[in-house]
Protein backbone atom coordinates (compact mmCIF):
# COMPACT_ATOMS: atom_id res chain seq x y z
CA UNK A 1 0.00 0.00 0.00
CA UNK A 2 1.04 3.51 -1.13
CA UNK A 3 -0.11 6.44 -1.41
CA UNK A 4 -1.35 5.72 -4.94
CA UNK A 5 -3.43 2.86 -3.92
CA UNK A 6 -6.41 4.52 -3.33
CA UNK A 7 -6.52 6.91 -6.06
CA UNK A 8 -5.65 4.11 -8.56
CA UNK A 9 -8.12 1.56 -7.28
CA UNK A 10 -10.92 4.65 -7.42
CA UNK A 11 -9.84 5.60 -10.84
CA UNK A 12 -10.26 1.87 -12.37
CA UNK A 13 -13.61 1.34 -10.41
CA UNK A 14 -15.27 4.18 -11.81
CA UNK A 15 -13.86 3.48 -15.38
CA UNK A 16 -15.33 0.34 -15.13
CA UNK A 17 -18.56 1.17 -13.44
CA UNK A 18 -18.81 3.92 -16.39
CA UNK A 19 -18.23 0.77 -18.86
CA UNK A 20 -21.20 -1.05 -17.66
CA UNK A 21 -23.05 1.98 -17.56
CA UNK A 22 -22.72 2.42 -21.45
CA UNK A 23 -23.03 -1.57 -21.68
CA UNK A 24 -26.77 -1.92 -22.56
CA UNK A 25 -28.67 -4.56 -24.74
CA UNK A 26 -31.04 -2.82 -25.97
CA UNK A 27 -33.58 -3.48 -29.22
CA UNK A 28 -30.61 -3.87 -31.35
CA UNK A 29 -29.80 -7.03 -29.91
CA UNK A 30 -26.54 -6.36 -29.29
CA UNK A 31 -24.45 -7.57 -27.43
CA UNK A 32 -26.92 -10.15 -27.00
CA UNK A 33 -24.68 -12.79 -25.12
CA UNK A 34 -22.66 -13.59 -21.78
CA UNK A 35 -19.60 -14.10 -23.41
CA UNK A 36 -19.55 -10.67 -25.57
CA UNK A 37 -20.26 -8.73 -22.73
CA UNK A 38 -17.40 -10.29 -20.90
CA UNK A 39 -15.36 -9.34 -23.97
CA UNK A 40 -16.17 -5.50 -23.93
CA UNK A 41 -15.83 -5.67 -19.61
CA UNK A 42 -12.16 -6.96 -19.60
CA UNK A 43 -11.35 -4.56 -21.99
CA UNK A 44 -13.27 -1.57 -20.16
CA UNK A 45 -11.18 -2.54 -17.49
CA UNK A 46 -8.12 -2.41 -19.34
CA UNK A 47 -9.01 0.65 -20.26
CA UNK A 48 -9.84 1.82 -17.20
CA UNK A 49 -6.22 0.65 -15.69
CA UNK A 50 -4.71 2.50 -18.24
CA UNK A 51 -6.06 5.47 -17.98
CA UNK A 52 -5.44 5.50 -14.13
CA UNK A 53 -1.83 4.84 -14.22
CA UNK A 54 -0.78 7.63 -16.13
CA UNK A 55 -1.39 9.84 -13.41
CA UNK A 56 1.08 8.17 -10.85
CA UNK A 57 3.96 7.28 -13.61
CA UNK A 58 4.19 11.06 -14.42
CA UNK A 59 3.93 12.62 -10.59
CA UNK A 60 6.84 9.52 -10.45
CA UNK A 61 8.99 11.35 -13.42
CA UNK A 62 8.13 7.99 -15.39
CA UNK A 63 7.23 9.99 -18.37
CA UNK A 64 8.00 7.25 -20.95
CA UNK A 65 5.04 5.22 -19.02
CA UNK A 66 2.70 7.45 -20.75
CA UNK A 67 3.81 5.64 -24.35
CA UNK A 68 1.23 2.90 -22.74
CA UNK A 69 -1.55 5.23 -23.84
CA UNK A 70 -0.73 4.54 -27.34
CA UNK A 71 -0.29 1.01 -26.95
CA UNK A 72 -4.02 1.04 -26.11
CA UNK A 73 -5.02 3.35 -28.81
CA UNK A 74 -3.74 -0.06 -31.31
CA UNK A 75 -5.54 -1.94 -28.83
CA UNK A 76 -8.65 -0.31 -29.32
CA UNK A 77 -8.92 -0.21 -32.53
CA UNK A 78 -8.88 -3.65 -32.63
CA UNK A 79 -11.62 -3.48 -30.98
CA UNK A 80 -13.45 -1.68 -33.76
CA UNK A 81 -11.54 -4.31 -36.17
CA UNK A 82 -13.54 -7.19 -34.18
CA UNK A 83 -16.63 -6.02 -34.33
CA UNK A 84 -16.52 -4.97 -37.54
CA UNK A 85 -16.09 -8.71 -38.66
CA UNK A 86 -18.28 -10.31 -35.81
CA UNK A 87 -21.47 -7.79 -37.43
CA UNK A 88 -20.35 -8.12 -41.32
CA UNK A 89 -20.11 -12.07 -40.60
CA UNK A 90 -23.29 -12.38 -39.13
CA UNK A 91 -25.09 -9.62 -41.41
CA UNK A 92 -25.15 -12.18 -44.39
CA UNK A 93 -27.60 -14.36 -42.41
CA UNK A 94 -30.04 -11.58 -41.38
CA UNK A 95 -33.30 -11.76 -43.37
CA UNK A 96 -32.57 -7.85 -43.18
CA UNK A 97 -29.47 -6.83 -42.91
CA UNK A 98 -28.14 -4.19 -40.82
CA UNK A 99 -26.16 -2.76 -43.76
CA UNK A 100 -22.49 -1.59 -43.85
CA UNK A 101 -22.85 1.79 -42.31
CA UNK A 102 -24.77 1.12 -39.30
CA UNK A 103 -22.08 -1.60 -38.65
CA UNK A 104 -19.58 1.11 -38.99
CA UNK A 105 -21.40 3.09 -36.69
CA UNK A 106 -21.41 0.47 -33.88
CA UNK A 107 -17.97 -0.52 -34.21
CA UNK A 108 -17.25 3.24 -34.35
CA UNK A 109 -18.97 3.43 -31.21
CA UNK A 110 -17.42 0.39 -29.05
CA UNK A 111 -14.25 1.57 -30.19
CA UNK A 112 -14.86 5.47 -28.64
CA UNK A 113 -16.70 3.96 -25.44
CA UNK A 114 -13.18 2.77 -24.36
CA UNK A 115 -11.60 5.75 -25.08
CA UNK A 116 -14.28 7.71 -22.40
CA UNK A 117 -13.35 5.30 -19.98
CA UNK A 118 -9.72 6.00 -19.93
CA UNK A 119 -10.34 9.58 -20.34
CA UNK A 120 -13.06 9.44 -17.19
CA UNK A 121 -10.49 7.26 -15.15
CA UNK A 122 -7.57 9.52 -15.80
CA UNK A 123 -9.19 12.82 -14.60
CA UNK A 124 -11.20 11.06 -11.52
CA UNK A 125 -7.32 9.82 -11.01
CA UNK A 126 -6.15 13.50 -11.33
CA UNK A 127 -8.51 14.70 -8.76
CA UNK A 128 -8.05 12.66 -6.30
CA UNK A 129 -4.56 13.03 -5.79
CA UNK A 130 -4.27 16.58 -7.09
CA UNK A 131 -7.21 17.44 -4.52
CA UNK A 132 -8.97 15.13 -2.45
CA UNK A 133 -11.47 11.94 -2.55
CA UNK A 134 -14.77 14.45 -2.99
CA UNK A 135 -13.43 16.37 -6.10
CA UNK A 136 -12.78 12.86 -7.48
CA UNK A 137 -16.25 11.80 -7.00
CA UNK A 138 -18.08 15.10 -8.28
CA UNK A 139 -15.63 14.00 -11.56
CA UNK A 140 -17.20 10.76 -11.79
CA UNK A 141 -20.56 12.15 -11.89
CA UNK A 142 -19.85 14.95 -14.46
CA UNK A 143 -17.74 12.30 -16.60
CA UNK A 144 -21.33 10.02 -16.39
CA UNK A 145 -23.56 12.54 -17.18
CA UNK A 146 -20.87 13.83 -20.14
CA UNK A 147 -20.62 10.28 -21.23
CA UNK A 148 -24.25 9.75 -21.49
CA UNK A 149 -24.88 12.67 -23.27
CA UNK A 150 -22.26 11.93 -25.95
CA UNK A 151 -23.39 8.56 -26.69
CA UNK A 152 -26.63 9.51 -27.31
CA UNK A 153 -26.57 10.67 -31.16
CA UNK A 154 -29.69 12.01 -32.55
CA UNK A 155 -32.67 10.18 -34.01
CA UNK A 156 -34.72 10.19 -37.31
CA UNK A 157 -37.41 12.18 -35.24
CA UNK A 158 -35.39 15.20 -35.15
CA UNK A 159 -34.38 15.07 -38.83
CA UNK A 160 -38.05 14.24 -40.49
CA UNK A 161 -41.62 13.62 -39.62
CA UNK A 162 -43.06 10.14 -40.33
CA UNK A 163 -46.94 9.85 -41.36
CA UNK A 164 -48.27 6.38 -42.70
CA UNK A 165 -49.42 6.47 -45.92
CA UNK A 166 -51.58 3.81 -47.83
CA UNK A 167 -49.53 1.10 -50.10
CA UNK A 168 -51.06 0.66 -53.89
CA UNK A 169 -50.67 -1.24 -56.98
CA UNK A 170 -50.63 0.77 -60.59
CA UNK A 171 -50.83 -2.27 -62.82
CA UNK A 172 -47.67 -4.13 -61.36
CA UNK A 173 -45.92 -1.41 -59.90
CA UNK A 174 -46.13 -1.01 -56.20
CA UNK A 175 -46.16 2.65 -54.99
CA UNK A 176 -46.26 4.05 -51.24
CA UNK A 177 -48.31 7.25 -51.77
CA UNK A 178 -47.20 8.25 -55.23
CA UNK A 179 -43.30 6.83 -54.49
CA UNK A 180 -42.64 4.07 -56.62
CA UNK A 181 -41.02 1.46 -54.79
CA UNK A 182 -40.57 -2.16 -57.08
CA UNK A 183 -42.79 -4.07 -59.94
CA UNK A 184 -44.55 -6.90 -58.68
CA UNK A 185 -46.14 -9.14 -61.41
CA UNK A 186 -47.97 -12.16 -59.34
CA UNK A 187 -51.21 -11.37 -58.31
CA UNK A 188 -51.23 -13.73 -54.75
CA UNK A 189 -47.83 -12.00 -54.45
CA UNK A 190 -49.55 -8.60 -54.57
CA UNK A 191 -52.47 -9.75 -52.36
CA UNK A 192 -49.96 -10.36 -49.56
CA UNK A 193 -47.91 -7.57 -49.97
CA UNK A 194 -51.47 -5.71 -49.34
CA UNK A 195 -52.36 -7.82 -46.80
CA UNK A 196 -49.49 -7.49 -44.70
CA UNK A 197 -47.07 -4.94 -46.25
CA UNK A 198 -47.62 -0.78 -44.34
CA UNK A 199 -46.22 2.12 -46.06
CA UNK A 200 -44.63 5.05 -44.55
CA UNK A 201 -43.41 8.39 -46.08
CA UNK A 202 -40.63 10.53 -44.04
CA UNK A 203 -40.58 14.24 -45.28
CA UNK A 204 -36.94 16.29 -44.25
CA UNK A 205 -37.56 19.12 -41.98
CA UNK A 206 -34.52 20.79 -44.19
CA UNK A 207 -32.51 21.12 -47.31
CA UNK A 208 -29.27 19.62 -45.78
CA UNK A 209 -31.25 16.09 -43.84
CA UNK A 210 -32.42 15.01 -47.85
CA UNK A 211 -28.76 13.61 -48.46
CA UNK A 212 -28.49 12.12 -45.37
CA UNK A 213 -32.16 10.10 -45.64
CA UNK A 214 -31.23 9.46 -49.18
CA UNK A 215 -27.87 7.53 -47.98
CA UNK A 216 -28.15 3.93 -48.72
CA UNK A 217 -26.93 2.99 -44.78
CA UNK A 218 -28.91 5.22 -43.85
CA UNK A 219 -32.22 3.46 -45.54
CA UNK A 220 -31.32 -0.21 -44.49
CA UNK A 221 -30.38 1.00 -40.94
CA UNK A 222 -34.60 1.58 -41.17
CA UNK A 223 -35.33 -1.28 -42.35
CA UNK A 224 -33.10 -3.33 -40.18
CA UNK A 225 -34.45 -1.58 -36.70
CA UNK A 226 -37.99 -1.98 -37.99
CA UNK A 227 -37.63 -5.79 -39.30
CA UNK A 228 -36.03 -6.92 -35.77
CA UNK A 229 -38.83 -5.08 -33.53
CA UNK A 230 -42.00 -6.01 -35.29
CA UNK A 231 -40.48 -9.32 -37.22
CA UNK A 232 -40.46 -9.50 -40.72
CA UNK A 233 -43.07 -11.46 -43.47
CA UNK A 234 -40.53 -13.33 -45.46
CA UNK A 235 -37.92 -15.62 -45.79
CA UNK A 236 -34.96 -16.73 -47.48
CA UNK A 237 -36.29 -17.79 -51.52
CA UNK A 238 -39.05 -15.29 -51.49
CA UNK A 239 -37.25 -12.10 -53.19
CA UNK A 240 -40.15 -10.58 -53.60
CA UNK A 241 -41.26 -10.33 -50.27
CA UNK A 242 -38.29 -7.70 -49.31
CA UNK A 243 -38.97 -4.37 -47.06
CA UNK A 244 -37.39 -1.41 -49.33
CA UNK A 245 -37.16 2.13 -49.26
CA UNK A 246 -37.08 4.57 -52.50
CA UNK A 247 -36.90 7.90 -52.72
CA UNK A 248 -38.73 10.69 -54.52
CA UNK A 249 -36.52 12.60 -56.46
CA UNK A 250 -38.70 15.52 -57.09
CA UNK A 251 -38.45 16.61 -53.15
CA UNK A 252 -36.59 14.75 -51.23
CA UNK A 253 -39.23 12.45 -49.49
CA UNK A 254 -38.58 8.49 -49.21
CA UNK A 255 -41.02 6.14 -49.21
CA UNK A 256 -40.64 3.27 -46.78
CA UNK A 257 -42.15 -0.37 -47.17
CA UNK A 258 -42.07 -2.81 -44.77
CA UNK A 259 -43.83 -6.40 -44.54
CA UNK A 260 -44.35 -6.17 -40.39
CA UNK A 261 -45.24 -10.14 -38.74
CA UNK A 262 -46.98 -7.74 -36.37
CA UNK A 263 -49.44 -5.03 -38.26
CA UNK A 264 -49.47 -2.23 -35.39
CA UNK A 265 -49.15 1.37 -37.33
CA UNK A 266 -48.50 2.94 -34.63
CA UNK A 267 -45.62 1.34 -32.78
CA UNK A 268 -43.70 1.06 -36.28
CA UNK A 269 -44.15 4.66 -36.35
CA UNK A 270 -42.61 5.05 -33.03
CA UNK A 271 -39.75 2.64 -34.22
CA UNK A 272 -38.92 4.66 -37.47
CA UNK A 273 -38.32 8.09 -35.42
CA UNK A 274 -36.07 5.99 -32.89
CA UNK A 275 -34.11 5.12 -35.68
CA UNK A 276 -30.55 6.71 -35.23
CA UNK A 277 -28.71 8.87 -37.65
CA UNK A 278 -26.00 7.54 -38.73
CA UNK A 279 -22.91 9.17 -38.12
CA UNK A 280 -21.76 8.05 -41.29
CA UNK A 281 -24.85 9.08 -42.99
CA UNK A 282 -24.90 12.91 -42.15
CA UNK A 283 -23.89 15.54 -44.61
CA UNK A 284 -24.26 19.17 -44.55
CA UNK A 285 -24.33 20.72 -47.99
CA UNK A 286 -25.45 23.74 -45.86
CA UNK A 287 -22.68 24.50 -44.24
CA UNK A 288 -20.66 25.31 -47.02
CA UNK A 289 -21.06 29.35 -47.37
CA UNK A 290 -22.42 30.63 -51.07
CA UNK A 291 -19.82 32.11 -52.86
CA UNK A 292 -20.07 35.83 -53.05
CA UNK A 293 -20.47 36.57 -56.83
CA UNK A 294 -18.76 40.38 -58.18
CA UNK B 1 -18.63 -14.78 -59.75
CA UNK B 2 -22.06 -12.87 -57.78
CA UNK B 3 -24.40 -11.96 -60.73
CA UNK B 4 -26.19 -9.32 -60.03
CA UNK B 5 -29.47 -8.31 -62.12
CA UNK B 6 -30.00 -10.73 -64.61
CA UNK B 7 -33.30 -12.02 -66.42
CA UNK B 8 -32.94 -15.67 -65.20
CA UNK B 9 -36.66 -16.67 -67.93
CA UNK B 10 -39.40 -15.18 -69.16
CA UNK B 11 -42.62 -16.65 -69.09
CA UNK B 12 -45.43 -15.53 -71.93
CA UNK B 13 -48.59 -16.14 -74.12
CA UNK B 14 -47.02 -14.51 -77.34
CA UNK B 15 -43.63 -15.62 -77.98
CA UNK B 16 -43.15 -13.92 -80.59
CA UNK B 17 -42.71 -11.18 -78.48
CA UNK B 18 -39.51 -12.39 -76.81
CA UNK B 19 -35.87 -13.95 -78.14
CA UNK B 20 -32.15 -13.92 -76.55
CA UNK B 21 -30.49 -16.32 -74.48
CA UNK B 22 -32.61 -16.47 -71.30
CA UNK B 23 -34.59 -18.92 -70.99
CA UNK B 24 -38.42 -18.69 -72.56
CA UNK B 25 -41.47 -20.71 -71.17
CA UNK B 26 -44.23 -20.73 -73.72
CA UNK B 27 -47.54 -20.74 -72.00
CA UNK B 28 -51.68 -21.21 -73.39
CA UNK B 29 -53.36 -18.79 -70.93
CA UNK B 30 -52.76 -15.93 -68.65
CA UNK B 31 -53.60 -18.49 -65.43
CA UNK B 32 -50.97 -21.14 -66.81
CA UNK B 33 -48.57 -17.86 -67.18
CA UNK B 34 -49.24 -17.01 -63.48
CA UNK B 35 -48.46 -20.19 -61.95
CA UNK B 36 -45.01 -20.65 -64.30
CA UNK B 37 -44.17 -17.53 -62.96
CA UNK B 38 -44.83 -18.17 -59.11
CA UNK B 39 -43.20 -21.75 -59.72
CA UNK B 40 -40.22 -20.09 -61.27
CA UNK B 41 -39.66 -17.41 -58.75
CA UNK B 42 -39.33 -19.92 -56.37
CA UNK B 43 -36.99 -22.27 -57.78
CA UNK B 44 -34.66 -19.85 -59.09
CA UNK B 45 -34.55 -17.15 -56.16
CA UNK B 46 -35.85 -14.52 -58.33
CA UNK B 47 -38.98 -11.95 -58.80
CA UNK B 48 -41.44 -12.18 -61.34
CA UNK B 49 -42.02 -9.00 -62.69
CA UNK B 50 -44.86 -8.05 -65.38
CA UNK B 51 -43.57 -5.97 -68.12
CA UNK B 52 -47.40 -6.73 -69.22
CA UNK B 53 -50.02 -8.64 -69.42
CA UNK B 54 -48.85 -11.06 -72.01
CA UNK B 55 -44.74 -10.88 -70.71
CA UNK B 56 -43.16 -11.81 -67.33
CA UNK B 57 -39.90 -11.94 -66.33
CA UNK B 58 -38.00 -13.74 -63.76
CA UNK B 59 -35.31 -11.41 -62.18
CA UNK B 60 -32.30 -12.07 -60.09
CA UNK B 61 -31.77 -8.68 -58.03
Amino acid sequence: MNEYTYPIILGILVGTALRVFMLRTDYRQYPTYLHGKIIHLSLGFIAAALGTIAIPSIMEKEFTAVTFLTLAASQFREVRNMERNTLTEMDSYELVPRGNTYIEGIAVAFESRNYLVIFTSFVVTLCYLALNVWVALGAAVICFLLSGMLMSGSKLSDIVTVEEKSISFDGAGLYVDNIYIMNIGLPERQEEILKYGMGFVLTPKEFSVRSTIANLGQRQAILHDVSVTLGVFRDSGTPALVPLIKRDLNDGRIGVFILPQEKDSKRAKEIIEHVPVLENAIQMPSKKGRRKHS
Amino acid sequence: MKMEKAILASVTTQENKVHGSAAVFKCETKEEMEAVAANLEAILDGIAHALSDQLYIIVKH
